[in-house]
């Protein structure tokens, strides 16, 4: 019999569909895992409520845990707390600023705040570490990143933004 | 749009007060479906590369709040319709959102002005929704309101890049409000189902909530360089499915694949 340990183990192989670096672990999405007999009970949180990326997480979920030979797996869906970018490992705010994509900057994502007309985050560029750099749009190429510039490499680059 | 998930234990049991928020659950889903197909349709079209982007998004934003209400609609009603059936196959004069969010897109001002309307209303709302009386609820304005806050951002930001920007854009927003105020009043009109609600506590009180809507509407037309409209006639009839032409064809179009292959999936 698998323990949850165990479980937990296999989630960290299952990988972010849109950023493959990420274990789904490293984007603290897995806000849980009980076994019950041979059931398998795995609670997940969307990162923003439209992410198409999260039903192919569940589908991948299914079958790492498949391949284990755990067939009664549940995957519950939980909106409350709603994530927030805190809940990022520290490996994977460095996996991701190797990978080419800006980390969330520390902190910035306690309580939620609207900052209308507040300056923008200064964010380190992943490539030459310049933190010289602009706010392109906050919307980006997915839900969760935002359009930036480095103002001295001038690489355009993601920036996978804060989420209070 | 269906999921590879097992339902919100939860939500196995409705209580009785939670029934009594279907409608206002629908028109929440209703609202956020229409608009975000609306922001839809400039895919593609938008007037750069990032704002195409932008509204794309916010599209997506709002389509993922409107399968949170639709899932949890599907639920309150119990009659096994799916969150699907309930997006797809019902009839333009059962949808209840307002009539600002089905007006067609027209230029980019337009289309900014429209969502800033909707979203100095949204976000608020979302802020009052998730201290509400209904958990489920409350969670999913928890999850969407962080969402909405960069949704109101952007169209301020817009609002005000346009309102003091060139002769010309200035002379397109301009137009974009005086076309689009009269249905700004209908989001905080109370129906009668709303009423209800409210006097039983379950919907927050909408006159707190437009002092809200007006202070940001004040300080981003401040910035903008615009006057804010007098009071004008507002323009209602959508939240109780008394709707303009033009939702029959977005329905025609946003409803033609599962009327035209009942029960597919992707």
């Amino acid at each position: 019999m698998p323990t949850e340990a165990h479980i937990w183990q296999l989630l960290e192989e299952v990988s972010d569909p849109e950023v493959p670096v990420l274990s789904i672990l490293d984007l603290g999405i897995v806000r849980g895992v009980r076994l019950e007999g041979e059931q398998v009970h795995v609670t997940i949180t969307p990162t923003y409520s439209g992410c198409p990326a999260m039903n192919t997480i569940a589908t991948e979920i299914r079958l790492r845990l498949l391949a284990e030979g755990l067939t009664q797996v549940h995957i519950h869906n939980q909106l409350s707390p709603a994530w927030t970018t805190d809940w990022m490992s520290q490996a994977g705010r460095q996996k991701l600023e190797d990978y080419g994509i800006a980390p969330p900057v520390d902190g910035t994502a306690t309580g939620h705040v609207l900052n209308l007309f507040g300056a923008d985050t200064a964010v380190r560029c992943p490539l030459c570490k310049s933190t010289h750099t602009h706010l392109v749009s906050q919307f980006g190429s997915t839900a969760c990143k935002a359009h930036y510039q480095c103002d001295d490499c001038l690489e355009p680059f993601d920036y996978f933004k804060c989420h209070a | 749009m269906t999921d590879d998930f097992t339902p919100t234990p939860a939500l196995a049991t409705v209580t009785e007060t939670q029934r009594k928020m279907l409608p206002f659950v629908l028109q929440l889903a209703d609202t956020s479906l229409i608009l975000a197909h609306r922001l839809s349709e400039w895919c593609g079209h938008g007037p750069i590369l990032e704002q195409d982007l932008a509204m794309a998004n916010i599209a997506l934003d709002l389509l993922g709040e409107a399968r949170s209400y639709y899932q949890y609609a599907a639920e309150l009603e119990g009659q096994g319709r799916t969150e699907d059936d309930l997006a797809y196959l019902r009839p333009a004069v059962e949808y209840r959102n307002p009539l600002l969010v089905e007006q067609p897109n027209q230029d980019f001002a337009h289309t900014i002005v429209r969502q800033f309307l909707y979203d100095a209303f949204h976000y608020h709302l979302l802020l009052q929704l998730q201290q509400g009386p209904d958990a489920h609820l409350a969670a999913i304005a928890e999850k969407s309101v962080k969402e909405a806050a960069y949704h109101i951002k952007w169209s301020s930001e817009w609002l005000i890049r346009l309102g003091d920007g060139t002769d010309e854009s200035r002379r397109r927003i301009e137009k974009a409000i005086r076309n689009l105020w009269r249905f700004g009043g209908e989001l905080t009109m109370p129906t009668a189902t709303e009423q209800t609600l409210q006097a039983a506590g379950l919907v927050p009180d909408y006159a707190a909530l437009q002092q809200q809507i007006n202070a940001h509407v004040a300080r981003v037309f401040e910035e903008a360089t615009l006057p804010v409209p007098e009071n004008v006639f507002a323009q209602q009839g959508g939240k109780d499915g008394r709707h303009s032409e033009h939702l029959g064809y977005l329905l025609a179009e946003l409803q033609y694949m599962q009327r035209t292959y009942p029960g597919m999936q992707w």
